[in-house]
């Protein structure tokens, strides 16, 4: 199969929505799943290991979940300004100046509501031997043969332990994740 | 009803916090509550600390709903604090200084400053009664979530910290924010203390062998909004080690929050020198972004500069956006030096005359320099001559820190370093480090285990009041023009009075007529310690005596003709709660024990002071 690369802004964009997503709706979850097992392969019954602790998260409010988040990013990190601007006309240091409000301000907004925490703690580039294989880590490269499973480890993965995000009080229109400004004179 | 808990609040300038231990057990551990709070339009979170601010909605904002309350119109804490930077005419800010703040009538609806005409202006104590009252309500829905039911504050034993440096009057009003809150078991606590006992919570038994007899820490409090110094003596006490708070300081406006507008200014101004203007919004970002540059210079010794960014407000996030940046020579210049110079010990701080006309306004600090205060402090309390009338001066043996600002490790090494100059160049020994952690919540912390400490676990600090009071009495004499006739201090409760005391006075002759308010001229000594009740100061030395805002007594007509005059003694006392009582005894009382209560810090303070 031909894959087209993705330019690497719209990754970034790609990889927060479906994130979310994810996160959010288990069906879209498994397809993603089968994506990183390798498209075509029947799922392998291989012994998963239990889930980790019940993750703070009611699938039901899925998408308004998602709506706050992005307005929380909006709101410490002007995540939606700096994703819906061309960056074409703008010179890196231009860029730069942008990106430590944007870092800055989502880092705060992420440490403050979800714990974030490696898959694995070994350094990456570490050898490392997988007695079975797990959803924790993606095999890549020249896979073949059965467990354990020896190689490098090229990311070490993250994994969000806890999201605690505002609870939704009133009416407020969720699709607002960030309401025009007046200032009054 | 008998309490389930203690709870300790910490009811800060810039920030509160409430901590608490369960009753039942004999080895309950302090846990701080999350406090439920709106954080931004529609969005309730739990959070360490509250902050200390009030904003009134407009009439075009929906209401400010809280899981509680569905129709609110006012919120507290982190959506009042980032709404006020965008509305500021519509928020209340250090409520608590304007608490402590004689120059105002501070049960009158006079916050917020400035406040455009639809919204109800609140006094200083209802404010405070808010900020109460939210802790309150975040108490009983946590209660609620947890499955305990029902239960507030009003059922548990709280212990309420104010600043050693508060007065009687500021003292009183903080209990009456609290009575309105329906705070009935309440006590309370003086918020270095309160730091202490935090100290000594996290250290178990294992704080005796950090603490011998003769030691005297000093505790170094720097807030958002205030800094606060006090002197803790350990002391042998029936064989066992005993504290006692022997001296507080006074009352400084001077915090974290003057910090980052001194640096705020130092980048605003380089900004403009580059052409690049900002507006009331942007200088308002820029102290937010000091604040976080500074903390990470201050953090991290490898940096040289930080860069200091200013979001454009538009939507167009690139090419609008300002980049300044933070160098570490400048927060030395203006923070180390500006704020924390390593000053000789006599070097004072400066007062600077306050023009005739002046704004409403708090008495902010004239002099930033806060090692300043503190040599002022130790001078008076420490250091001092033996030919000055604080007793006992004897120097500092530890140091204890609190409050959020002192989290940087290169400002505690700069008060100790200074301290410790200081002592070496008296001879005296190097003070060394009590090691706290959390300076953000120990004293609400320290609260809760003082609440433990009153029902016989572990050891209770004393000191009694901070001051000695006295009242003002003018001496006859013949009318002389353009002279003022001498006035007298009447000492009227000595220094260190504890909880549940009586201060018996000599007799006096002071005449009062019934229905006719009289008042008196009120003054406070942090340094005069050795005066009884009854003491007639003819003079004092300058400083000596701090003029406090008037009190007033009014003899209701009950029994008696209004115009006649009764002849009254005055009495003081030390309520349960911590607060200093005055009443006026009439001398032939036409029913049993016929008293009345005379009214602390109801007037503006006098524009003269003695």
């Amino acid at each position: 199969m031909t894959v087209t690369s993705v330019p690497l802004l719209s990754r970034l964009w790609l990889s927060w929505v479906t994130s979310f997503r994810i996160l959010f709706d288990g069906r879209f979850a498994s397809k993603v799943r089968m994506l990183q097992d390798g498209e075509s392969e029947e799922p392998v019954a291989l012994p998963v290991e239990p889930a980790q602790a019940p993750r703070e998260v009611t699938p039901s409010a899925s998408t308004d979940t998602a709506l706050q988040l992005l307005a929380l990013l909006q709101r410490e990190g002007r995540f939606v300004d700096f994703v819906q601007q061309e960056l074409a006309a703008f010179s890196d240091s231009d860029i730069g100046a942008a990106a430590r409000v944007v870092h800055e301000g989502c880092r705060r907004a992420i440490r403050s509501h979800a714990r974030v925490v490696s898959v694995r703690n070994e350094a990456e580039g570490a050898s490392l031997t997988l007695e079975r294989a797990s959803e924790d880590v993606k095999l890549v490269g020249n896979l073949a043969g059965s467990a354990p499973f020896r190689g490098v480890l090229r990311h070490r993965g993250w994994r969000i332990e806890e999201l605690r995000l505002p609870t939704v009080v009133g009416a407020h229109d969720p699709t607002l994740v960030a309401p025009a400004e007046l200032e009054l004179a | 009803m008998s309490a389930k808990f203690v709870v300790g609040i910490d009811l800060g300038t810039t920030h509160s916090a409430l901590a608490m231990a369960e009753l039942s057990s004999t080895d309950a551990p302090v846990r701080v509550l999350e406090i439920e709070q709106l954080v931004s339009a529609g969005a309730v979170a739990k959070c360490a600390l509250l902050p200390s601010f009030l904003y009134f909605a407009h009439q075009s904002e929906s209401a400010l709903v809280l899981p509680w309350d569905g129709q609110r119109r006012f919120a507290v804490g982190e959506f009042a604090r980032s709404r006020g930077a965008e509305a500021p005419q519509r928020v209340i800010a250090s409520a608590k200084s304007w608490l402590s703040y004689g120059g105002i009538d501070r049960r009158a609806g006079n916050l917020p400053l400035g406040a455009p005409e639809d919204i109800e202006k609140i006094s200083p104590v209802e404010a405070s009664f808010r900020f109460l009252d939210h802790l309150n309500e975040a108490f009983r829905a946590a209660r609620l979530a947890d499955g305990e039911g029902g239960g507030d504050l009003s059922e548990q034993e709280v212990v309420l910290t104010v600043p050693a440096s508060f007065d009687a009057g500021a003292r009183d009003l903080t209990v009456e924010a609290a009575l309105a809150a329906g705070f009935e078991q309440l006590t309370l606590l003086e918020e270095p203390q309160a730091a202490l006992y935090a100290w000594i919570e996290q250290n178990g038994e294992a704080w005796r062998s950090h603490l011998r007899a003769g030691d005297r820490v000093l505790v170094v409090d720097i807030g958002g909004g205030t800094t606060d110094f006090s002197l803790i003596d350990a002391v042998e006490q029936d064989g066992s080690l005993g504290l006692q708070r022997v001296a507080v300081g006074d009352h400084i406006l001077l915090g974290g929050d003057n910090m980052d507008l001194a640096l705020a200014h130092v980048v605003g101004q380089e900004l403009a020198e580059q052409g690049k203007e900002l507006d009331r919004f942007q200088l308002s970002a820029l102290a937010h972004a000091c604040r976080s540059a500074k903390e990470k210079l201050l953090s991290d010794s490898s940096l040289e500069q930080v860069a200091v960014v200013l979001p454009s407000r538009g939507s167009q996030l690139l090419g609008g956006t300002i980049r300044g940046e933070l160098r570490r020579d400048q927060v030395e210049r203006y923070l180390l030096e500006g704020f924390f110079p390593a000053v000789a010990v006599n070097e004072l701080p400066k007062t600077r005359p306050r023009a005739g006309l002046t704004q409403v306004g708090l008495p902010y600090a004239t002099d930033a320099a806060i090692t300043k205060h503190l040599a002022a402090f130790l001078a008076r309390h420490a250091f001092a001559d033996p030919s000055a009338s604080a007793t006992d001066a004897r120097p500092p043996t530890a140091i204890l820190f609190n409050g959020g600002v002192l989290k940087a490790e290169i400002l505690r090494t700069r008060v100790i370093e200074t301290l410790n100059g200081w002592l070496e160049q008296r001879g005296s020994a190097r003070a060394r480090v009590l090691p706290g952690e959390d300076l953000d919540l120990a004293v609400a912390r320290g609260a809760a285990y003082y609440g433990l400490v009153r029902h016989g676990r572990g050891l209770r600090i004393r000191g009694g009041t901070a001051r000695a009071y006295y009242v003002g009495i003018e001496s006859p004499m013949p009318a002389l023009p353009g002279l003022e006739p001498p006035v007298f201090a009447l000492c009227v409760a000595p220094f260190g009075m504890e909880e549940g005391t009586v201060a018996d006075l000599p007799p006096q002759e002071l005449f009062v007529v019934v229905g006719e308010p009289v008042t008196f001229r009120f003054f406070g000594s942090s340094t005069r310690r050795s005066d009884p009740a009854g003491r007639v100061l003819e003079r004092w030395r300058p400083g000596e005596l701090e003029e406090l805002p008037q009190i007033e007594l009014v003899l209701p007509p009950a029994g008696r003709a209004a115009g006649d005059v009764v002849a009254v003694q005055l009495q003081a006392s030390v309520t349960a709660i911590g607060t200093l009582k005055l009443e006026a005894i009439a001398q032939a009382p036409i029913t049993a024990d016929e008293r009345w209560q005379i009214e602390l810090s109801v007037r503006l303070a006098p524009s003269g002071s003695a």
